[in-house]
């Protein structure tokens, strides 16, 4: 009861009660929409679910990663590949794949903080990773190679082996984000978090004050790839396909980053509100797209918003709404 | 808290051939407070650097209560119990002046609660109170030095460490935050040991002060012994005849 | 080792150099961007692409051969590099790198995007005579249309060096990399040096891409390639090295020529990224750069 306690901490009711309609909506979705809303959901989930485990690292502890499709990459492609040559369910397989992502990131974040590599360095040290991980995946026919991996499309519903149509995926990437909404939550109001904030604004005196700054860079890190695997093993039973090129590809890293950005680094409801911003925008764009007929007229839409974002919201979205909202700063 | 005792014996350190500080010793008993004082560039924030555990000092050694800590990190150094402020302040712009005094207090609480209870007594004391829900990154510059004293003092230390403090301070404000240091050293023991340029400051407060020159120590004694002490003065004011 | 290994390897070494030499030239304008301005080009890749497009264009639809194109390529990359920096880039300048990142991120979807749009997604090539010519010098051969890209670029950066070295504005630049605000202390417009700088970044890698057309054919998905090879080669090199650039140009050419005859091609570029890696950890301020901030 008390965690419970500590979670809703001093929110004003009018939050928790937005929050409440918002998931029993969210809950009844299935029900509510047709099957390509469904699927914008689901896109909207899955950005706002993985933008939340990138804010850990870069939000919170506020190191740049721009190769968080390695641990992605890694939790799919093992989960998967232990489903498709084992039979080992998924959730069986999702531990080993959280696992090995969880070793990939300490190894990254190791190296990296232990050299303090920091900011643009640290970033390219992540994307480096990432690509030579990409490369190597390109050659290991266990994982399929540059070919790819299948998992067969069965027609029933099996939960144990996560086979099925929308509905279930949608279900579970629900669960995920609202699993990773508490989990942010309580780490935010929490020693570590507080430490995190502290080692984002200001690593050397956060040190001064007592701070272990090399010890909790490593946590963010570790969290946060465990936590992108999990997206990962989603991804890969819900596609039921795998490859190199897109799995570790800078722009699944890239499209990670863009929800947190956008709705706000290093708050509770960014990455939520920049996966709304960005599917919705993904959406009247593709739609404008089919109208005017050019080639790629999608994505300069979409380059363009982001750059109108940039420029006059660099804090994110979620700040301004905040603000606009009337809700208090320390309630990001 | 109570304070404890600080010794340096034949501390050096050189930076790429430029030798910074060269074969310093003293000691700041438990529960004083001593001050370093010399010409801008002669290595006081190296020291203090050195104490503090930013870098480990090339030879010699930092002692606390007997126990070496020269070469720990500056966390296990606070863990050791020495808290210190930055010669150019370095608050969390973007956390609340609450907030940033909690993260030092949570040095020693292990819960929000507790810790933000323990930052907001301090806060009362330096007179930050009601402004604790500001942003740091908005605190005048007196503010922010009385925030930097107050997050380390949250992490109760038994060794405070305070470079340049009184900088960029009104005389007046100079003679509030004297007070607060006093009535500190008075009410708790601390041992505070303080770089300073304002002799105002130097005077009312230590009773001891250490005098460094191009990274060597030329002086020693009580303030009144310094401000007449012929290396001293030829340090500061050139070699001349002394006024 | 068999002689005709020596030959292959050394065969693969001069090819290596001679692209390498145009790789740097691309890398230059990265480092010159980074090196004064601390702003990481995102878009570098893309801006490359375009260079290759337009070059393209100007064979396709005029008849001019990229190398001769290259001088108003250049010209119009420097002119837009100083608008786009002066416009966009330059509240930028200090912030965090994530904004950063994202901004340079918007305008390269914008740049690969517009291609797409106007040049379509297959590849387009140059066809010239001299790509059938060679040279040799003993046992080795050289591409006529390498050896002439590569004495391209070592001219271009010969010219740099000497705008740099000799000119006041060159000067002043480096003056302003140095130390910011002592430059606008002792009068130096850094807005307008930085705007310069930019233009000039972007008209290393528009002249770049005016000669790597002439080696390869292009296509919008090459720009993410261009990106990662520009930033290994800096890193490698050292960011804000103009040496550093080149070297590193070379070396990653030689080291790409060299891991596609002993390896299979595929892996050449996890040797690239390894190279960063071991880089990054040991030595991150390159062969030849500034340490890291």
């Amino acid at each position: 009861m008390s965690f419970v306690r500590r979670l809703v901490g001093d929110a004003p009711p009018r939050i928790l009660l937005s929050l409440g309609v918002l998931l029993a909506l969210l809950l009844a979705a299935p029900a509510l929409v047709g099957k390509y809303w469904l699927s914008v959901l689901i896109l909207m989930l899955y950005f706002a679910y993985v933008g939340q485990a990138w804010n850990i690292l870069m939000g919170f502890a506020g190191q740049l990663s721009l190769g968080h499709a390695l641990y992605a990459g890694l939790g799919g492609y093992i989960a998967a590949g232990l489903y498709f040559h084992y039979g080992i369910g998924p959730w069986a397989g999702l531990f080993a794949g959280v696992a090995v992502a969880a070793i990939a990131g300490s190894i990254v974040g190791y190296l990296g903080f232990r050299f303090s590599l920091a900011g643009v360095y640290f970033a390219l040290l992540t994307i480096a990773f990432s690509e030579f991980t990409r490369v190597a995946f390109d050659h290991w026919q266990w994982a399929g190679g540059s070919g790819g991996l299948f998992l067969k499309v069965e027609a029933a519903t099996d939960i144990v082996n996560l086979r099925g149509g929308s509905v279930l995926f949608y279900y579970l990437i629900l669960a995920l984000s609202v699993g990773a909404f508490l989990l942010c939550r309580a780490l935010l109001e929490s020693r570590l978090g507080r430490y995190w904030l502290a080692i984002r604004e200001d690593a050397e005196a956060a040190q001064a004050v007592g701070v272990p700054v090399l010890r909790c860079k490593m946590i963010a890190i570790i969290i946060s790839a465990a936590l992108t695997a999990l997206a990962g093993v989603w991804n890969a039973f819900y596609y039921n396909n795998l490859f190199p090129e897109t799995a570790f590809s800078m722009g699944r890293s890239i499209e990670i980053t863009l929800a947190p950005i956008i709705g706000g680094l290093g708050t509770l409801f960014g990455p939520i509100v920049g996966a709304v911003v960005l599917t919705g925008l993904g959406e009247a764009f593709t739609d404008l797209g089919e109208v005017l007929h050019i080639p790629g007229i999608k994505q300069i839409f979409y380059g363009l918003a982001l750059l109108v974002i940039v420029m006059y919201r660099p804090a994110g979205v979620w700040p301004w709404l905040a603000r606009k909202l009337g809700l208090e700063e320390g309630q990001s | 808290m109570s304070g404890a005792r600080l010794d340096l014996d034949g501390v050096g350190k050189h930076f790429r051939g430029l030798r910074a500080v060269h074969d310093v010793s003293f000691t700041v008993p438990a529960g004083a407070i001593h001050a370093l004082i010399g010409p801008n560039g002669a290595g006081k924030t190296t020291i203090f650097n050195m104490i503090a555990g930013v870098f480990a000092p090339d030879s010699g050694a930092v002692q606390l209560d007997g126990r070496t800590i020269s070469g720990l990190r500056p966390d296990r150094i606070c863990d050791a119990g020495v808290g210190r402020t930055f010669q150019l302040v370095k608050p969390f712009k973007g956390l609340s002046v609450l907030e940033n005094v909690t993260v030092g207090a949570l040095h020693r609480k292990a819960h929000l609660a507790e810790a933000r209870e323990a930052a907001t007594a301090i806060l009362s004391g330096l007179g930050l109170h009601d402004r604790r829900h500001q942003l740091a990154e908005s605190l005048t510059l007196p503010d922010r030095k009385r925030l930097e004293v107050a997050r380390a003092l949250a992490t109760e230390p038994k060794l405070l460490l305070l470079d340049e403090v009184m900088a960029g301070l009104r005389p007046t404000e100079v003679d509030v935050m004297v007070a607060f240091l006093r009535e500190l050293n008075q009410r708790t023991g601390l041992t505070i040991l303080l770089i300073e340029h304002v002799m105002r400051a130097v005077m009312a407060l230590a009773a001891e002060v250490v005098v460094v020159s191009y990274g060597e120590k030329i002086a020693q004694g009580t303030p009144q012994e310094i401000s007449r002490h012929q290396a001293v003065l030829d340090v500061y004011l050139g070699e001349q005849e002394a006024s | 080792m068999t002689s005709d290994f020596l030959l292959n390897l050394a065969q693969a070494i001069t090819k290596g150099l001679l692209t390498g030499m145009v790789y740097g030239l691309m890398a230059l304008g990265l480092s010159v961007i980074f090196g004064v301005m601390r702003i990481v080009n995102f878009a570098h890749g893309e801006m490359m692409v375009v260079g290759m497009y337009l070059a393209w264009m100007g064979f396709e639809y005029l008849q001019v051969s990229p190398l001769l194109c290259l001088p108003v390529i250049a010209l119009i990359f420097f002119g837009a590099g100083y608008v786009l920096q002066r416009g966009l880039i330059s509240p930028f300048i200090g912030r965090p790198e994530h904004q950063q990142f994202l901004l340079l991120l918007a305008v390269a979807i914008l740049l690969v995007n517009a291609s797409l749009a106007i040049a379509g997604p297959d590849s387009r090539g140059v066809q010239m005579e001299s790509q059938f010519e060679s040279y040799e010098l003993g046992p080795l051969v050289f591409d006529a249309v390498r050896l002439q890209a590569a004495l391209a670029a070592v001219a271009i950066a010969l010219l740099l060096w000497l705008f740099f070295t000799r000119t006041r504005t060159g000067k002043s630049i480096r003056a302003a990399a140095d130390n910011n605000l002592a430059a606008q202390v002792v009068g130096l417009d850094v807005r307008r040096l930085y705007a310069v700088t930019f233009g000039i970044g972007a008209a290393c890698v528009g002249a770049a891409g005016a000669l790597m057309i002439t080696i390869i054919p292009v296509t919008p998905f090459l720009a993410v390639e261009y990106t990662l090879l520009a930033f290994v080669i800096v890193i490698v090199g050292g960011l804000g090295s103009m040496t550093g650039a080149l070297l590193g140009g070379l070396l990653i050419g030689v080291s790409e020529a060299v891991a596609g005859l002993l390896l299979q091609p595929s892996l050449k570029s996890m040797f690239s990224f390894g190279l960063l890696i071991l880089v990054l950890l040991l030595r991150p301020q390159g062969l030849m750069g500034k340490g890291p901030q």
